[in-house]
């Protein structure tokens, strides 16, 4: 599975970013080998609709799921569209969000959990 | 004559200012460009009726023309079309309508629609003093700009008119201040009020609009702001001290000249001055 974690470096060490329009980065990682890439979010220099820009980037990457801190409506709608699950509540490194996820700590959201231009 | 009523900070009594003065001004008209929360009517009680409404056009897309190319996405500064892998999503609140979407489209698959965002209300009663004009940001709507331009189409250019400003300095404000006579900047005798100040007196300044100051809530003794209005060389043109009177009347929702006749006289008296200067310049 290809799990996408919203950060603010560029490994798995790097502490996780709660945001998820304005994040810095995005690390990729293949839960099955642990394999990681980290992309730079064209989000932050959006004037406006920072979390569509960047839900838009995610869509062409053939993601399974997002794990972030929180989740505007626009957002969620693209990710929504383009069957990427999403997964909230994430705390300290990239790493640590993963084991999280595989122990059933993130909850799985089908609504957004903030309302637009949060972040 | 077109004066505005604005300020940097908000709460600072734009809405005081605005709603005191047009009462002490004869057949004068009033118009509440703070659409996103109009509250001139909250002290002037006048019976409304509807008069127009504020359309803009937003992108439409054909699916069956568009091949997901994504250009359309990319051209948007404000992120409001999302071109997934098959699919493409619009977001119309955050459109600003340049219309940059329909001709960037290599498939013309893109149209333009129209979409109503607010409505434009005034005075039942024309013989209202003031006549009240207001607008209504519809609920979910992000975009002021276009209700206020809309609404501004409706001022009768020959009466003497008080525009009551949404806060701030953005888009809103400087479409609400364009082609005014004279800004009239409300501000309170604290850090935050002077910080705001002189964003605000920057933008007045860069759009070429006579400016004065009116200070609220002032104190005896307070000349925080007296000393930056010096050294710019703005008016300040009244104090309007923190008095228990004032208050009271303001949280039964009266306009304070009502009740305090000298008022009315010190606002007509600070419209003539206005009018004085720009026959002067």
């Amino acid at each position: 599975m290809k799990i996408c974690i919203t950060s603010r470096g560029t490994d798995l060490f790097s502490q996780c970013d709660p945001r998820f329009g304005r994040c810095p980065y995005f690390v990729i990682v293949d839960d099955d080998t642990m394999k990681y890439e980290a992309l730079e979010n064209p989000g932050p220099l959006a004037e406006g609709g920072a979390g569509i820009k960047a839900a838009q980037a995610l869509t062409a990457l053939g993601i399974d799921a997002l794990l972030t801190g929180k989740m505007g409506p626009n957002a969620f709608s693209v990710l929504n569209a383009a069957g990427i699950k999403v997964f909230t509540g994430i705390y300290g490194a990239v790493e640590d969000t993963v084991s999280q996820y595989r122990q059933g700590q993130l909850d799985l959201i089908e609504d957004a959990t903030t309302s637009a231009q949060h972040g | 004559m077109k004066i505005a009523i604005a300020s940097g900070k908000g709460g600072t009594g734009k809405t005081t200012v605005a709603v005191n003065l047009a009462l002490s001004i004869p057949n004068s008209q009033l118009v509440d460009c703070d659409v996103e929360e109009p509250n001139c009517n909250l002290f002037l009680n006048k019976e409304l009726e509807p008069i127009a409404s504020s359309k803009i056009t937003v992108p439409n897309i054909d699916e069956e023309l568009c091949t997901y190319c994504g250009k359309c996405s990319q051209m948007c500064r404000f992120n409001a079309i999302a071109t997934l892998p098959e699919k493409v999503i619009i977001f119309p609140t955050l459109c600003h309508s340049c219309g940059g979407c329909i001709l960037d489209c290599p498939e013309h698959a893109i149209s333009g629609r129209e979409k109503c965002t607010g409505i434009i209300s005034r005075s039942a009663d024309m013989e209202d003093h003031p006549r009240l004009y207001e607008g209504v940001l519809n609920i979910g709507e992000s975009m002021a700009s276009p209700v206020i331009k809309e609404l501004k189409r409706w001022i009768e250019p020959d009466a003497v008119t008080i525009i009551d400003s949404p806060p701030g300095t953005g888009c809103p404000v400087m479409t609400t201040l364009e082609d005014t006579d004279h800004c009239i900047l409300v501000t309170e005798p604290t850090p935050f009020g002077l910080h705001d100040l002189r964003l605000a007196v920057e933008m007045v300044k860069i759009m070429n609009i006579p400016v004065g100051v009116i200070i609220n809530r002032s104190e005896e003794g307070n000349l925080i702001i007296e000393e930056y209005c010096d050294k710019e060389n703005i008016d300040v043109l009244m104090r309007i001290p923190l008095n228990k009177r004032i208050a009271e009347l303001y949280s039964q929702g009266i306009p304070f000249v009502e009740e305090m006749p000298e008022w009315k006289e010190r606002f007509s008296d600070l419209f003539e001055k206005i009018v004085n200067e720009k026959v002067l310049a």
